[in-house]
């Protein structure tokens, strides 16, 4: 086991290069919703359990169940009133499951990057061999069903191995080159986007996912109150917005349709919609958007300034 | 069944506590405290910097907000990472703003891993403590005395190498200590510990090599106790400190100097939606005329210089 992963270097929080979005944005905000599947009688993992009960696990199941029969639809209708596309963390077996939310998700040109198989399926005690198969699979599956490339990724349930990002660029190079492949949500260390490390040597980035302001994390682990919520998502992006004034910065709202979408929920997501785009200098933009702008435009002068700050090492 | 008989034996029932370690005194009972320029209420502010290994043994038990998931746990990982990188930025922005003095709690790793956050740290003129090794190197009972005494001179031996600073202070990863680390402090030449909570004042703790000074760090009033243990709201700690705060002033009224206080995290207290309650926090500390605010060792060194506080004989 390692203390760290490496995966990326330290860098200072003050004196960085310039990011520049579009149109001088001071706040790149893109929302994530997590489209997922958990299974009713999911094998076992050795190192998690996916439920607390013994199977079925009626109330987690049917929660989650709920999100996708009746969630999905209210928060499809809500980001839309906004002008906001999302870009869907999906487990990819929801194409076979249910493909008239997929469908719908990509009537309205949204992103699908991979959230593995299941939300139910963990990557810990996979082979290096079964954990490159199913990072295959959902990339192809994304492919299959709506055409697009997949160029992001968030582990399944948060799971990890030492080897997920180093993987994942490497399948995505494999099927479509560097048109797949080369952002990581796993990675909670900044309010910027920065270099990766993976060991192809790739172009590959961590793409600001806030954990804190996740949906799941704020209301299942943290227990706040939807209102107060509603503080924190316009907290959080105040004051995004204003550092971005110095540097372009990144907003996420990751969300899951069973915990936003619930009617006495639901009304506090739309209030900091509102809020959020109701600011002129926010870039409203998808996760594959803000990753190739910052590709193209903010990551050599990272690699630059890392290697500057750390004394011209890596 | 039953007990051995000695579980109804008593051997340290007695006047005062169940050890030698220090007196028992009551808070009230002790002469008046007066601090420089007739401030009544100082108040530390110290920032806890912290390396979170993601390969935790939890030797003897998981520090809290360390890694809960399966390895490699990215997530608790990068979110405590969060705070060395970013949040420790707003915390510098924070203090320049209000003018504030705090103190810096480094792991000894730290200075390792990032000497440049160090060298920022100590580039600021601020008072840096040692807090251990990381915060995986827990000091706890039972604890190897040679792989302790090992723990505590690596970590301050790399602090006073890499800052220049003499290190004079010492927080314990979560607080643990063994039965030896107070011995073992004094023998590296700390002249203070925050681990005891209990008193609202410094005293005098008795260790095999000389006294050993305790300064007041309530556990109870830090930001990852409030928010991350207790899930009150950011809001809410703000509201606990200023209760605290306005109490303690109140009862330096007539009690003589007070102080306060405050251990923080970067990773918490440091992202984006919570820095404008520090800086809420800390706008209203600074706006009390009757606040001295000052470093650990400042106001340790302005507690012991008066004759009368009781500083110089054992408490």
């Amino acid at each position: 086991m390692m203390e760290s992963l490496n995966a990326y270097d330290y860098y200072a929080y003050e004196n960085r290069p310039k990011i520049r979005w579009p149109n001088d944005a001071r706040v790149a905000f893109w929302v994530a919703p997590n489209i997922e599947f958990y299974e009713l009688n999911p094998p076992p993992n050795p190192s998690r359990k996916a439920w607390p009960q013994p199977n079925p696990a009626v109330p987690g199941y049917s929660l989650r169940d709920w999100g996708n029969r009746v969630g999905h639809k209210r928060q499809m209708d809500l980001l839309e009133k906004y002008g906001i596309r999302g870009s869907v963390s999906l487990s990819v077996a929801l194409c076979d499951h249910h493909p008239e939310i997929i469908a719908a998700c990509k009537e309205r040109d949204w992103e699908f990057f991979s959230h593995g198989i299941y939300n139910t399926r963990y990557t810990y005690n996979m082979s290096e061999e079964q954990e490159r198969a199913m990072i295959r699979d959902s990339i192809e599956t994304i492919h299959r069903h709506t055409g697009q490339k997949c160029a992001g990724y968030l582990a399944p349930a948060l799971s990890h191995s030492e080897h997920t990002l180093d993987l994942f660029a490497e399948v995505g190079s494999e099927l479509f080159g560097d048109d797949a492949g080369f952002y990581t949500c796993d990675l909670f260390h900044d309010d910027q986007p920065t270099p990766v490390h993976v060991r192809s040597g790739k172009r590959f980035m961590s793409m600001p996912y806030s954990l804190e302001m996740n949906d799941t994390i704020v209301y299942a682990v943290n227990k706040v109150e939807p209102r107060h919520y509603l503080n924190m998502l316009k907290r959080h992006f105040d004051r995004l917005y204003e550092e971005g004034a110095e540097s372009g910065t990144v907003m996420c709202i990751p969300t899951h349709n069973y915990q936003i979408s619930s009617p006495h929920r639901i009304k506090a997501f739309e209030e900091a919609l509102e809020y959020i785009t109701g600011h002129s200098d926010v870039w409203v933009a998808t996760g594959r958007e803000i990753a190739e702008h910052y590709l193209a435009n903010g990551y050599d002068d990272a690699r630059d300034a890392i290697a500057h700050q750390n004394g011209g090492q890596r | 069944m039953s007990l051995p008989d000695d579980y109804l034996e008593y051997p340290w029932r007695q006047y005062g506590n169940d050890h030698n370690r220090y007196d028992w005194s009551m808070l009230t009972d002790r002469p008046q405290v007066r601090w420089p320029n007739g401030k009544r209420l100082a108040v530390w502010v110290n920032v806890s910097v912290e390396f979170y290994p993601l390969n935790q043994r939890g030797i003897p038990f998981k520090v809290p907000n360390g890694m809960t998931m399966p390895y490699p746990d990215l997530r608790h990982y990068s979110l405590r990472d969060y705070g060395n990188r970013v949040g420790i930025f707003r915390f510098l922005k924070a203090f320049e703003r209000y003018n504030i003095t705090p103190t810096y709690a480094l792991n000894g790793q730290v200075a390792e891993r990032y000497p440049s956050l160090m060298r920022r740290l100590a580039d600021t003129g601020a008072e840096l403590l040692a807090h251990g090794w990381n915060m995986d190197h827990l000091h706890y009972g039972g604890q190897d005395k040679t792989e302790e005494t090992e723990q505590i001179k690596r970590t301050l031996d790399t602090l006073r190498k890499h800052s220049g600073q003499s290190i004079e202070g010492w927080l314990s990863p979560a607080k643990n200590q063994s039965d030896n680390t107070p011995d073992l402090l004094t023998a590296e030449g700390i002249r203070y510990c925050c681990d005891w909570v209990n008193d609202d004042m410094p005293y005098r703790f008795r260790t095999d090599h000389g006294d050993l000074m305790m300064m007041p760090l309530p556990t109870e009033l830090e930001d990852q106790f409030i928010i991350g243990n207790n899930l009150h709201s950011e809001d809410s700690w703000v509201q606990q400190v200023k209760d605290a705060f306005d109490f303690l002033m109140e009862e330096s009224a007539t009690q003589g100097g007070r102080m306060l206080g405050l251990n923080i995290h970067p990773w918490m207290m440091g992202q984006p939606h919570r820095i404008g309650c520090l800086e809420e926090v800390l706008e209203y500390i600074t706006g009390h005329e009757a606040v001295w605010q000052a470093g650990s060792g400042e106001i340790l060194s302005a507690f012991q210089a008066q004759a009368g506080s009781g500083s110089e004989g054992p408490l």
